[in-house]
């Protein structure tokens, strides 16, 4: 079946992007990623499987960590999104840009923004007390950051440079020291 | 991706309304697995009504002492929420088994319910596919697809149901409340939801046309003991190759068949006193291989006994 002659496949809305409104007019079809990366120029958010899968293209909206190339950008008229680029820039680093520097938390660099803008909403999600496949304790909603647990709330980032180690150093040096858990 | 026009959903009746007197039309909530397929050129709705912001999210106690979930709370949202951890464990351990916490930000209950199977065959449109055109043929019959259904199969369709929570919720014994494009609200049973592929693999639930499901419908927590295994080639972030889970006295399979597999025989073979490695022969005595996927018959009758028996994994 075809589309009705005239129907409208665009559409113009608002949108915030790292703190600033915008203005777009888009194909409806644009995701929002395409969205930050081709009409925006954020190229922070990349595009690496375009299917949900591999994490690079991670934003937080509203505080929460999506996939940028899973949604549409219409889907989020009016609501705030913030980017690598909203995080920090060159010169006024989030410190846990600067533990990705300090800890060599990368090699070619292409999961990075997207590793960055996970971790910081899976440390927002354990500091609530969200839990994991990892929480061994689901009652108390007391949620100790262990290693386990960094990697199970991060896998969805894949680093194909095999970066992980020093992944969870960086995130570590900001989450704090790995807690005791008492066997 | 095809072209499609767009609206925003305001009520539910409406949207139900609108998806039945729209042609090609599709409701679109998180859109982590619509959009996917989308790309794919898989599914070509003309229209799409976003119900992502309906007033659905809520998670709220029933008169009798269960919960009702709305449709478009997320995944996450469910899954932290402190009354489903406390009372309904198997939940929140089903769905932490799945996706990634990305996907679950995004993902809804009521998307979850009604998402598509992964059959590697599904997703190649290079490859035939009853399900997406319906006499096309199967090509993951003696294909190479090791994660086909092994109960409740047909000679059109050996895929399976992806969702893992939807695997608790049937051993929970959950209800779907949903509402029709005339306006009437219904209530099913979760194991009524979804359909076995018979030789029309292509029709997925017992939702009428327009149909919105609007929310899930737990009953007080059975008790007993709840628990959710899952076996897969990777340890997280990865489709099931088994699992199964436990409420009480009731079991589901996962990962075995089109749909969320209430596992009655093996429920009833130990209320009539069968050991676990009996009780999980009673239920997979049907079982068959479609291709390379044998190991699971095996894998699922080891899995079960060690759930039922109360030991860690096989």
């Amino acid at each position: 079946m075809d589309m009705p002659v005239g129907a409208a496949t665009r559409a113009a809305f608002q949108i915030t992007v790292n703190g600033e409104p915008r203005e777009v007019d888009v194909d409806l079809r644009t995701t929002l990623l395409d969205l930050l990366r081709e009409h925006l120029g954020l190229k922070g958010p990349k595009k690496g499987c375009d299917h949900g899968q591999c994490g690079a293209c991670t934003v937080l909206v509203g505080g929460r960590r999506i996939n940028a190339c899973l949604s549409l950008a219409i889907m989020h008229e009016g609501e705030s999104v913030t980017t690598i680029e909203g995080v920090g820039l060159p010169g006024r680093l989030h410190p846990l840009q600067a533990a990705f520097l300090t800890r060599d938390a990368f090699q070619c660099g292409y999961c990075t923004p997207g590793q960055i803008c996970s971790a910081l909403g899976m440390l927002a999600e354990a500091r609530c007390g969200e839990p994991s496949g990892a929480t061994l304790d689901l009652a108390t909603g007391a949620t100790p950051l262990t290693d386990a647990e960094i990697r199970e709330r991060m896998s969805g980032n894949i680093c194909r440079c095999s970066a992980y180690p020093q992944i969870l150093e960086a995130i570590r040096d900001i989450a704090g020291p790995a807690p005791e858990i008492s066997p | 991706m095809r072209p499609f026009t767009y609206e925003r959903a305001e009520d539910a009746h409406g949207a139900a309304r609108a998806a039945a007197e729209t042609p090609g039309a599709k409701f679109l909530a998180g859109g982590t697995n619509l959009l996917d397929l989308m790309k794919l050129e898989i599914e070509r709705p003309q229209h799409l009504i976003d119900v992502g912001r309906l007033p659905l999210a809520e998670i709220g106690e029933t008169g009798d002492g269960g919960l009702r979930i709305g449709a478009m709370a997320t995944n996450s949202a469910v899954a932290a929420d402190r009354r489903v951890r406390t009372r309904y464990p198997v939940l929140t351990e089903a769905i932490v088994a799945g996706a990634s916490a990305q996907l679950r930000n995004k993902a809804t209950i009521g998307g979850n319910l009604l998402q598509r199977t992964r059959c590697p065959y599904f997703y190649d449109p290079s490859k035939p596919c009853n399900k997406r055109e319906p006499g096309a043929g199967c090509s993951a019959i003696g294909g190479e697809a090791r994660g086909n259904a092994i109960l409740g199969a047909s000679e059109a369709c050996v895929a399976t149901h992806p969702s893992d929570m939807a695997v608790a919720l049937s051993a929970l014994e959950a209800r779907v409340e949903t509402i029709s494009s005339a306006g009437a609200t219904r209530t099913l049973a979760l194991d009524d939801l979804h359909l076995l592929p018979g030789d029309a693999p292509h029709l997925e639930t017992g939702l009428g046309h327009g149909e919105l499901v609007t929310a899930v419908v737990l009953s007080p927590a059975p008790q007993g003991r709840q628990q959710y295994r899952k076996v897969r080639d990777r340890a997280s972030f990865a489709g099931g190759l088994f699992s199964l889970a436990l409420a009480g006295d009731r079991l589901a399979l996962g990962a075995v068949a089109l749909k969320p597999w209430r596992a009655r025989k093996a429920e009833a073979a130990l209320a009539a006193g069968a050991a676990p490695a009996d009780a999980a022969d009673a239920e997979l005595a049907d079982a068959r291989p479609s291709g390379r996927n044998a190991f699971k018959i095996t894998l699922a009758r080891r899995v079960i006994a060690a759930a039922l028996e109360g030991t860690p994994y096989p």
